[in-house]
Order: structure tokens, then C-alpha cells, then sequence
């Protein structure tokens, strides 16, 4: 393996874990970060000349620690603060060198997420300081500007250094709602990986893979916790179905009419055992619903035809939950599906009634238009099909909707 | 490490201050506050303490500016609630320091700011 691989490697594997131990105790995301950068410089001068080492990660860990202690040097801000930054480097190295070196990368996460922390920069914050992303990286998937991102990040890393958040693990009693801001982060960074479903725009390529990879860390290090299982399930599942949602030509195909053949069977198959050992635990929440939702749409692989019956449940109990308008209105798609056009739009009449922001909201104006088409009240059909596309910025989906619109 | 509670307060708070039948209960809120921080020896020691404080009409708020002093009456600024008291405190994070915030008084009429302090004294 050269070097550029095997920095690679431990960088995937390794980087979150490695800033997390350097920066657990001083809190100091942003020297444990350039330290860590240099650390990774100097392999990348140092493996080709030699071996690659045996253990990367604990040479990358030495190179890091050693920049850290001369970064501290160089500031000499105060010789009490500085004693103190070697001590807690002593204990570190203690600790990674101990056969059981704790994975504090779960601590870092929960002080990404943590309610302190501006909710909108939460995500951004977990690719960087869990995954290593460059703040570049990140603004080109998130669409701002990379000066922007950047400030974002800065910010939110001194808050953490200066306001004291620690990279504890809160306490049982906290657990949920703690635990629902690191879901909800990875998710969202799912989210942008998924509205890139071809993988074409280099900058967000393989952020769903990585919100994949950042479940798998956190299943791993809290492996009974249903709602982590629930989240890693949901992703799979969709992740199985990304091969079917383009055609050849690059248009757009919704769920019913993807062709089951190009699912990926195998992600399918661990979602679904990850969503029973979550049902285990009998405490449901939103993510195992919304997995078991994406598992009643992955019966139509086996049986020819979705579980119509247990999406409608699901997503009302999803509704229930959460008081989502938006998981009403997929509610009122899967009656739709089950009892025919006119039950479901008179169920999305009912919800547009009580819910004014869906008329905002692109999937409620194509829902709408699909079911005028099929009652075949075709002028209504058309308007519906217009405002639709006026509120939808991915180009496959429009050309999807005017396609529709025009064969009215 | 060492933060203050900064305690804001609402117009009712401050009329709870001096309302008989009222501040007894306004008091004893507080005074269990502090009993608990002393009993968990969270309550900073090696500072004067903290201090509640009169009601936002008694405020005076001065700027030096270019070498003449300007005076005005009232709070530096005017919003709904106003800094009512500071709690000092000794804890290991920010988490700790929320859950005492979390049980301090005005936490559930006003509202209470949480900020690390600049210079903790020495040990």
C-alpha cells in the first residue's frame, strides 16, 4: 500500500476518533485540527521514504500530540496553562496506548449536536470534525459560500472550547433529546447526499455514504439503542433503491414505477434485520416508523406489490408523532394508493385546509396533480402540475413533472 | 470551570419582589436555590458570591465618550426582561452548569444566560 492510500485509509477510519482523543480534555477542536492536518502532512513526507508503519493511527497520534505540545509552546500564553496541556497529553497517550483506548468519537458527535450549538451548523460541523471534511467541501454541498461555511465553523468550535461543552455522554435522563439532535444532524446530511442521486456533483458525492458510515459509528458504540438502529435502517433502505431512481437517460422515476430488478437486495436485507433487533428494545420512534415505512415499500421486491395497508398505518402513526403536515401528506398519498384517487384527494383537500404551508410545498401540488389527472379533471390537473414545478430546483424532477403536465 | 447565571427577569418577577404576599415565596425560591448550590459546593467561594438585584426603574446607565460622561436613566437596554441577579458557579461543563440553570427560579418565569467567566480566580 503507498502512502497516499494508507493516509487515506486511516484518515476514513481513524481521522474523528483521533481529533476526538486529542481535543476531549482541552476541548480545543481547532488546534487538535491543525495539529492533526500537520500530522497528516508529515506521513504523507515520511511513509513513502519507509515502511508504512503498523499502526497508523497510534503514529499519527504521536506526530499529532507532539504538534499540539509545540503549538502550546509557541503561545506561551500562560506557563500554568501550558503545564497543564502537557499534563492532560500525558494522560492522553496513556489512555491510547491502553488495549481498551476509549472511542470518544460519540462524545464529539453529542457536542456537535449540542443544543448550545446553532442547530443549522450542527451537520456541517459533525463532517468536519467526525469525517475531516474541508469547510470548501462542505459549503459546495450545503450551496453557501465558502467563506460563510467557514466563519459557521469557526465559530461554533470556539463556542465549544470557550463555552465548555463537554465531550461527555449526557446522563441517561438527557439521553433523548440529546440523542434526537445527533440523529437529526446525520440525517440531514444524508438529505444532501440524497438529492444528488447520480453522484454527479463531485462536492456532495458520497456525503449519503458517509451519513452511512457516521450511523455505523454511533450503532457501534450504543448498539441497543433502538432509535440509531431505526436511522441506519431508513438509510439503507433508501440507499438500496438509489440505482432505480434515474433512468438511463438521467429522468426521474418515482418509487412505484422503479424497476425492483436494480434494488440492491443486500442493503435491503441488513436494513431489515437491523429494523427487528430495533424492535426489540419496544420503544418505537420516528426513525424505526420511517424505516418500517421503507420496509413495507420493499415488500413490492418480494411480493410484486408494496404493503399499502401498513404505509397508511405507519405514516399516521408518523404523523401522530412527530405532527408533521408532511408526513400527513404522504399519509394521504398511501390512501390514495389503497382506497383510490378520490379517498386520497379528499384527504389531501382535508389536510391543505388545516395545513397552509403545504401549499409551499412541491410534493403537495404533484400529489394533487396526480390524482386531478387520474379523477381526469385536467385543467386542474395542469395548474396543479405548474406550481409544482414552479417550487422544484432538481432539473430530473421537472423535466419528470412537465413530462406529466404535457401528456395530459 | 466558573460561569455566571445571569438571571433576567419579567415585570412580574421584579412586582413579586415587593408584593407581601408574594415574596415570601419569591425568596424562599431562591434562597433553596442557593442552599443547593452551597450543599453541592457549586456555589463559588473564592468571589463575592453574586448579588440580586433592585428593580430595572432604579437603574442608571452611564458612557464615557470623548472625555465627557454621559448620563442616562433606566437599564442599558430596554427589553422585556431584565437582568435581575447573578449566581456564580463552580462546575465541570457546560452541561453542569445548564442543569443548575435549569432549577434556578427564573428559570421558569424569565430567563437565565449562561456565560463562562473571563477570569477564574486562582486555586
Amino acid at each position: 500500500m503507498n502512502a497516499a492510500a494508507a493516509a487515506e485509509r486511516v484518515a476514513r477510519e481513524s481521522y474523528g476518533r483521533l481529533l476526538a482523543s486529542l481535543s476531549a480534555r482541552t476541548r480545543d477542536v481547532a488546534a487538535a485540527e491543525d495539529a492533526l492536518a500537520e500530522a497528516f502532512a508529515a506521513a504523507l513526507r515520511a511513509w513513502p521514504r519507509g515502511d508504512v508503519p503498523d499502526n497508523p493511527e497510534a503514529w499519527l497520534f504521536a506526530a499529532a500530540k507532539r504538534k499540539l505540545i509545540d503549538a502550546a509552546r509557541r503561545r506561551r500564553t500562560a506557563s500554568d496553562g501550558e503545564a497543564q496541556i502537557l499534563l492532560d497529553i500525558e494522560e492522553l497517550e496513556a489512555l491510547m496506548t491502553a488495549r481498551d483506548a476509549p472511542d470518544r468519537r460519540l462524545g464529539l458527535m453529542f457536542a456537535c449536536a449540542h443544543p448550545a450549538i446553532e442547530e443549522g451548523v450542527r451537520t456541517p460541523l459533525m463532517l468536519q470534525v467526525v469525517l475531516g471534511f474541508s469547510a470548501e467541501r462542505i459549503a459546495a454541498a450545503f450551496l453557501v459560500e465558502p467563506s460563510a461555511m467557514s466563519q459557521r465553523l469557526v465559530r461554533s468550535k470556539k463556542k465549544i472550547r470557550d463555552a465548555g461543552i463537554g465531550f461527555d455522554i449526557p446522563e441517561p435522563a438527557e439521553w433523548r433529546a440529546r440523542f434526537g439532535a445527533v440523529l437529526e444532524a446525520i440525517y440531514a446530511a444524508y438529505g444532501v447526499g440524497w438529492s444528488d442521486p447520480l453522484g454527479a456533483d463531485p462536492e456532495r458525492r458520497g456525503l449519503a455514504e458517509e451519513a452511512v458510515w457516521l450511523a455505523r459509528v454511533l450503532v457501534a458504540q450504543v448498539p441497543g439503542e433502538p432509535e440509531p438502529l431505526g436511522l441506519l435502517s431508513l438509510m439503507l433502505h433508501l440507499e438500496a433503491r438509489r440505482p432505480a431512481r434515474r433512468d438511463r437517460d438521467g429522468r426521474f422515476v418515482p418509487l412505484d414505477e422503479q424497476d425492483v430488478g436494480l434494488w440492491r437486495r443486500d442493503m435491503i436485507g441488513e436494513a431489515e434485520t437491523l429494523l427487528r433487533t430495533a424492535s426489540k428494545a419496544q420503544r418505537p420512534g420516528r426513525y424505526q416508523l420511517e424505516a418500517a415505512i421503507q420496509s413495507a415499500h420493499a415488500t413490492r421486491a418480494w411480493r410484486g406489490v408494496a404493503d399499502w395497508d401498513a404505509i397508511v398505518l405507519l405514516y399516521l402513526a408518523l404523523s401522530e408523532l412527530t405532527g408533521s403536515p408532511v408526513a400527513r401528506l404522504n399519509a394521504a398519498a398511501a390512501i390514495a394508493r389503497r382506497d383510490g384517487p378520490e379517498a386520497g384527494l379528499a384527504a389531501v383537500e382535508d389536510l391543505a385546509a388545516n395545513y397552509g404551508v403545504l401549499r409551499d410545498y412541491q410534493p403537495y401540488w404533484a400529489l394533487c396533480a396526480e390524482l386531478c389527472a387520474r379523477l381526469g379533471r385536467v385543467e386542474a390537473a395542469r395548474v396543479a402540475y405548474d406550481e409544482a414545478i414552479l417550487r422544484e430546483t432538481d432539473a430530473a424532477v421537472i423535466g419528470f413533472l412537465r413530462a406529466r403536465r404535457d401528456s395530459l | 470551570m466558573q460561569y455566571a447565571l445571569l438571571l433576567f427577569e419579567t415585570a412580574d418577577d421584579f412586582a413579586r419582589r415587593e408584593d407581601p404576599q408574594r415574596q415570601i415565596a419569591y425568596r424562599a425560591a431562591h434562597a433553596e436555590f442557593l442552599a443547593a448550590l452551597k450543599e453541592a459546593g457549586v456555589a463559588a467561594q473564592s468571589v463575592v458570591g453574586g448579588a440580586g438585584l433592585e428593580a430595572p426603574h432604579t437603574a442608571t446607565t452611564l458612557r464615557k465618550r470623548g472625555g465627557s460622561r454621559q448620563v442616562v436613566d433606566g437599564p442599558y437596554s430596554d427589553i422585556k426582561e431584565q437582568m435581575g441577579g447573578i449566581y456564580l458557579i463552580e462546575v465541570a461543563n457546560l452541561d453542569a452548569a445548564l442543569a443548575w440553570a435549569e432549577r434556578c427560579p427564573t428559570a421558569s418565569t424569565g430567563a437565565v444566560e449562561i456565560r463562562p467567566t473571563r477570569y477564574p480566580p486562582p486555586n
